[in-house]
């Protein structure tokens, strides 16, 4: 099922959570909201739940209009940050409760409640925790048991929100996977939130990248990491360098018109003798070796600007850097914008 | 997270879409101020308008009257002997508890809090089993000429022990949320143990002592049953004013008993300010320590 | 205490920090002056009464009735609590209103209220010419001087102990297992029945208990109200009074000693209740 966000406006107290956020998901895919703290995505993915009402605007599922629409007629399952699993009640009936809360004309009989759960349990292979209370379980098998009792109501919309962020590292990675292959498994329209970029490029079908109650840009993981609509988005996916000014005949020239040129660290080459003119002279300032990964960060001659760039671990011995030297620095791909304007 | 604080915003201004439709929240909250309004403030109000009836002449002459003066007199002697000793008590009962591991602790702190759920007519009846005329020291005292039932120190015992958990009870669990890295951060230091207490934990704990010693002194002064039993209703001699206000009423003497009663009620509501404010600082110390 | 069994306490501490064996040490000796001697004494004279002695005390028929009336006032009024104290905890913790902060330090008015002002001013209330008394009489009802106003007062003294044995638990309810009911599609009334109130059932219940047990044991705001008619109207710590006023002090101690057992058994029970209330914890 497909949502539409037309105009939405949201303020609390005063402040701007959401300021005419328009925006539509596209049925059946898995979609990312991104963004930092604070740039309304929760109160988005609320709104969409109906656990709060916007000032204005609305929601269509499907094309119907569903903002006046009480959250539990809505249909959609949601996947609380802390998990919100009941804990006077087994895995089992927190999983089964959305059923049993149903009227006695639709609710289904017990040994089909019975089925469907356990069905559910095995899908999120949990299937022997059934008699367990929450608080006995482990942070990833509460969220993956959070997550079955929101699908057992066979809601027509999935949301999630920080659906990992409690967890740590490890099962965070892990459940991520999971999340992406379960997902293709059933196909049900998806919406999650999250401030972390890997996770959105790494899981998402589509990602849209919020600022401030506002949609920056809204894309494939691809197109809002290749092709950024601003700098912020550049900004909030990846390292990135900027340059007040043009890069030019091996320099930094500013203009009239306030340009700044960003360069992603990982689109820097570091060469001994200059390949070509784009080629900024530069001295090697220090060295940070992260795993896999080396960053280099250089002072450019003559502008009192720092540049950080990032070499696999094979590259940086190829070359033998060493602290102290001078080199020279060739961006793979500068993105030039103009104040907020890209040309 | 932005989450955390987006919802924090959103229930603060109760506009949740989860909640109760606002007309039942509406009546929900009628029916308990109404519930609050009979049994609370209205029985308060009573007292006082009852007090003035007859005027502010006659309430100040039923204060004036000697045998209350001297019942005020024993009351503030009674929580001046009874507070500092179950102060002393609860500081170094809590210290004992909250800072060391030991086994039975949660035994101790029952019985600590055992003079809560004795019926205050058994704690009179206890001591005049020990120090009545019939009692265990009952004929030795008789015969070295001391009274302690039907006198003032029965009326300061009993009072002990109606108000003996009060302070403890307050310090033990404000104690044990902040734990003991502070304590042992000064030891490390050099500091003594007396001056670890003095200057560490004692400027930690000092709205739970007042909490607890403006609930031991509300108490104190206004315990009913315990000193009833001990007390031998002596007028001008053994009557505390709980005790003034019963003969007052029992003689239908309402003005009079509920302008005395009146100095009582004054008592409770600046107990009530006191604690507020205590528990607030107490609630905010015990805050802070779970953050930090 | 043994020493050898204070040593082993004294090492099993492990502390840094200096004071344990002085402070237990003062701890212990004056609990005991204070409060299991004294208690202790009464279970000893009460030892020492014959069977038939502490039988025909505690059994009389006036003693019989004081225990239906105490008891059975208490329990009404503890559920009389349970109901309205939980809704006044809901009130103040869920619902913004004016005055709230002033409302929630009145609740605390019957622990700081003497007992004596309390049992004169409800007398005075519920009296057939007092403020509310006056309205009640006409239907026929009466309060003041009969079992009715005992069950008033035990409300009046209990009500702070529901109150605030549930407030805090409602406090630390999180919005989002009622968020989580609702997406699930449970109506207010089922989120309430099925969700909320299994969360809150064992501190109403340890409030019930609470305020039964004090109930139990009041004595200053009762007597005033009740009338205090033999077999109809007459506590049982009265009883004790008038038996120590007639110098009775077997009776008075073997009809105590009734009641401690009684407050015993139900500081048991609401220890267990606590216990009980924490087991869903993480």
């Amino acid at each position: 099922m497909s949502i539409e966000i037309e105009n939405v406006t949201k303020q609390f107290n005063g402040f701007t959570a959401l300021n005419d956020v328009s925006l539509t998901i596209p049925s059946g895919e898995l979609v990312a909201l991104l963004g930092p703290s604070g740039c309304g995505k929760t109160t988005l993915l609320r709104i969409i739940a109906g656990l709060e009402s916007p000032d204005g605007g609305q929601i269509l599922f499907n094309g119907e209009n569903t903002t006046d629409r009480h959250v539990r007629e809505r249909k959609v399952g949601f996947v609380f940050q802390h998990y919100a699993l009941f804990r006077q009640m087994t895995v089992f009936d927190n999983v089964a409760f959305g059923l049993t809360v149903r009227p006695r004309s639709v609710r289904p009989s017990k040994g089909e409640i019975r089925d469907r759960v356990m069905g559910l349990l095995k899908l999120v292979q949990l299937d022997f925790l059934a008699d367990r209370y929450p608080a006995q379980l482990s942070g990833g098998q509460r969220q993956r048991i959070a997550l079955a009792r929101a699908l057992a109501v066979e809601p027509r919309v999935l949301l999630l929100d920080e659906p990992f962020g409690a967890l740590d590292a490890q099962v965070r990675a892990e459940l991520r996977r999971w999340l992406r292959r379960l997902h293709d498994e059933i196909h049900v329209t998806s919406v999650f939130v999250t401030h972390d970029q890997e996770e959105a490029l790494e899981v998402a079908d589509r990602i849209v990248v919020m600022n401030r109650g506002r949609v920056e840009q809204a894309g494939t993981p691809d197109q809002v990491y290749d092709q950024p609509a601003n700098p912020f988005v550049l900004n909030f996916l990846g390292n990135v360098n900027l340059f007040h000014g043009r890069l030019q005949h091996g320099g930094i020239e500013p203009d009239s018109r306030n340009t700044v040129s960003y360069v992603r660290s990982h689109d820097i080459e570091i060469e001994r003798t200059p390949q070509d003119s784009t080629a900024l002279r530069a001295e090697v300032k220090h060295i940070q070796k992260l795993g896999p990964s080396v960053r280099v960060t250089l002072a450019v001659a003559g502008s009192g600007e720092f540049i950080e760039a990032e070499l696999t671990r094979d590259t940086f011995q190829n070359i033998g850097l060493q602290q102290g030297e001078s080199v020279y620095v060739r961006p793979r791909q500068v993105r030039t914008f103009v104040e907020d304007y890209q040309i | 997270m932005s989450s955390t604080t987006e919802n924090h915003t959103a229930r603060h201004n109760g506009i949740r879409t989860v909640g109760e439709p606002a007309i039942v929240r509406w009546l929900l909250t009628a029916v308990a101020m109404a519930f609050l309004a009979l049994f609370l403030a209205l029985p308060l109000a009573a007292v006082f308008s009852q007090a003035f009836e007859k005027g502010w002449q006659t309430y100040l002459a039923a204060l004036k009257e000697p045998d209350t003066l001297a019942a005020v007199k024993l009351t503030l002697l009674t929580a001046a002997v009874a507070v500092p000793f179950n102060l002393a008590f609860g500081v170094v009962a809590s210290w004992a508890i909250a800072k060391f591991s030991f086994p039975g602790k949660n035994l101790l702190i029952t019985l600590i809090d055992l003079p809560f759920s004795v019926s205050p007519v058994i704690s009179g009846l206890i001591y005049v089993l020990i120090f009545g005329r019939q009692g265990w020291l009952g004929p030795w005292l008789e015969a070295h000429d001391l009274k302690i039932i039907f006198a003032v120190p029965g009326i300061i015992l009993a009072t002990v022990f109606v108000t003996f958990p009060f302070i403890a009870r307050e310090l033990i669990p404000l104690m044990e949320s902040q734990g003991k890295d502070e304590e042992e951060a000064a030891i490390v230091l050099g500091a003594s143990g007396l001056q670890t207490f003095f200057r560490v934990t004692l400027p930690n704990i000092r709205w739970g002592i007042i909490y607890g010693v403006i609930l031991c002194n509300a108490r104190a002064m206004g315990e009913f049953g315990a000193v009833s039993v001990v007390s031998g209703h002596i007028r001008g001699m053994t009557n505390t004013v709980p005790l003034q206000v019963e003969i007052l009423y029992n003689e239908y003497n309402y003005t009079a008993a509920f302008a005395v009663a009146s100095l009582l009620a004054l008592l409770a509501l600046v107990t009530l300010v006191v604690k507020s404010v205590a528990e607030w600082n107490v609630r905010r110390q015990m805050k802070s320590q779970e953050r930090g | 205490m043994g020493p050898m069994r204070v040593m082993k306490i004294l090492k099993c501490t492990k502390s840094v920090l200096p004071g344990f064996g002085p402070t237990m040490g003062y701890t212990l000796l004056y609990l005991s002056l204070v409060v299991l001697i004294p208690l202790s004494a009464l279970l000893l004279k009460a030892a020492g009464l014959s069977w038939g002695e502490f039988l025909g005390a505690v059994a009389a028929p006036r003693v019989l009735a004081s225990y239906r009336v105490t008891f059975g006032a208490a329990l009404a009024a503890a559920g009389i609590n349970a109901v309205f104290g939980v809704l006044v905890a809901w009130v103040l913790v869920r619902y913004p209103f004016p005055g709230k902060r002033l409302v929630d330090a009145l609740v605390d008015l019957p622990f700081a209220l003497p007992t004596a002002v309390a049992g004169i001013t409800l007398a005075t209330v519920y009296s057939a010419n007092g403020w509310v008394g006056r309205h009640l009489e006409p239907h026929g009802i009466k309060v003041a001087f009969t079992p009715l106003g005992i069950v008033v007062a035990m409300t009046f003294i209990g009500l702070p102990f529901v109150v605030r044995t549930v407030q805090p638990v409602i406090e630390e309810l999180d919005a989002e297992i009622e968020e989580a009911a609702a997406c699930l599609g449970a109506s207010r009334w089922q989120t309430f029945r099925r969700v909320l109130f299994p969360l809150l059932a064992p501190s109403v219940l340890t409030g019930f208990a609470l305020a039964f047990a004090r109930g139990v044991g009041e004595y200053g705001s009762i007597i005033f109200i009740a009338g205090n008619m033999p077999m109809v109207s007459e506590i049982t710590p009265l009883i004790i009074i008038t038996k120590l006023e007639q110098y009775d002090y077997a009776g008075a101690t073997a009809v105590a000693t009734v009641m401690l057992v009684a407050s015993f058994v139900m500081l048991l029970v609401i220890n267990m209740l606590q216990k009980w209330s924490r087991r869903y914890a993480e």
